[in-house]
């Protein structure tokens, strides 16, 4: 696996469950790469934030 | 239509005092404007959606006892009219239209991004971002973020949207969007791409401004 498929497979884990091996060639990945385990934090973070926007703009 | 009930016309029900509150009834109007106009660019249609659900907040008003009943109600109705507005809006907008917007998209930002054997480009990889210092309960952050999302290509930030702020499931977004679910996943792996490096270069990784 490389960065383009993980980064793609770090998305789709906020949209879909990904099944046993893909779990596993992500996780064999994101232990070696620093990148991508700052992009899948990321892209937690983007979900954080945006539900956090939609609160604001609720209650400011 | 005779009305032979008990109680008189002239006297409203005890709930329609949240309604009399006026300064209430503008911020209420004026956060639920916002909040459509996250979603829709039409700045007409999104005041014709928040007149609706605010009328229709109206036309149950005994439900509420509290501003914040009120509140919650007439948001999930506004964000079920969003969601309608979407649906149709869609159908005026080309398909060639969807990708454009200012920077590079589709498969030219995952050429930049990416070197040929699929590793990050040493200047595209993520860093680390510190959020204590960089606090995001912060007006300016909202500013950036508001950019980064206006920057997006129109298709990559209304599905964003209806994923992130609408909380849509996947099935019911390819649904309403006449989307293969593949072609949903990549749009909003690029929109998150594109959106966390926005949101890198000028927030998270931006020199300080004071
Ligand atoms: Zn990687």
């Amino acid at each position: 696996m490389n960065c383009k498929q993980a980064t793609q497979l770090l998305s789709e884990k906020l949209d879909r469950p990904l099944n046993a091996k893909e779990k596993v060639s992500l996780g064999v990945h994101t232990t070696i790469c620093v990148s991508c385990r700052r992009f899948s934090h990321q892209v937690e973070e983007l979900r954080t934030i945006s539900k956090r926007y939609v609160e604001e703009s609720k209650s400011e | 239509m005779t009305n032979a009930s008990t109680s008189p016309g002239s006297s409203p029900s005890p709930n329609m005092g949240v309604f009399f509150d006026v300064e209430f009834t503008q911020e209420l109007r004026q956060q639920m404007l916002k909040f459509a106009l996250l979603q829709v660019r039409d700045e007409q249609l999104a005041e014709d959606a928040v007149q609706e659900a605010m009328i229709s907040a109206y036309q149950n008003i005994d439900r509420f006892a509290r501003q914040a009943a009120l509140k919650t109600w007439v948001f999930s109705i506004l964000k079920n009219k969003v969601i309608d507005l979407l649906r149709k809006e869609k159908r005026h907008t080309a398909a060639s239209q969807l990708e454009e917007g200012p920077n590079i998209n589709g498969e030219a930002l995952i050429d930049a991004l990416f070197t040929e054997n699929g590793h990050w480009q040493k200047s595209e990889r993520p860093r680390k971002w510190d959020d204590p210092d960089h606090g995001v309960e912060n007006e300016h952050f909202w500013r950036v973020f508001d950019a980064c999302l206006n920057a997006l290509p129109e298709k990559y930030g209304r599905l964003f949207m209806m994923r992130e702020f609408l909380e849509m499931e996947t099935s019911e977004i390819c649904y309403n969007e006449e989307l293969t679910i593949t072609n949903l996943n990549v749009t909003l792996y690029r929109a998150r791409l594109r959106l966390r490096e926005c949101l890198e270069d000028n927030w998270y990784a931006a020199e300080p401004t004071s």
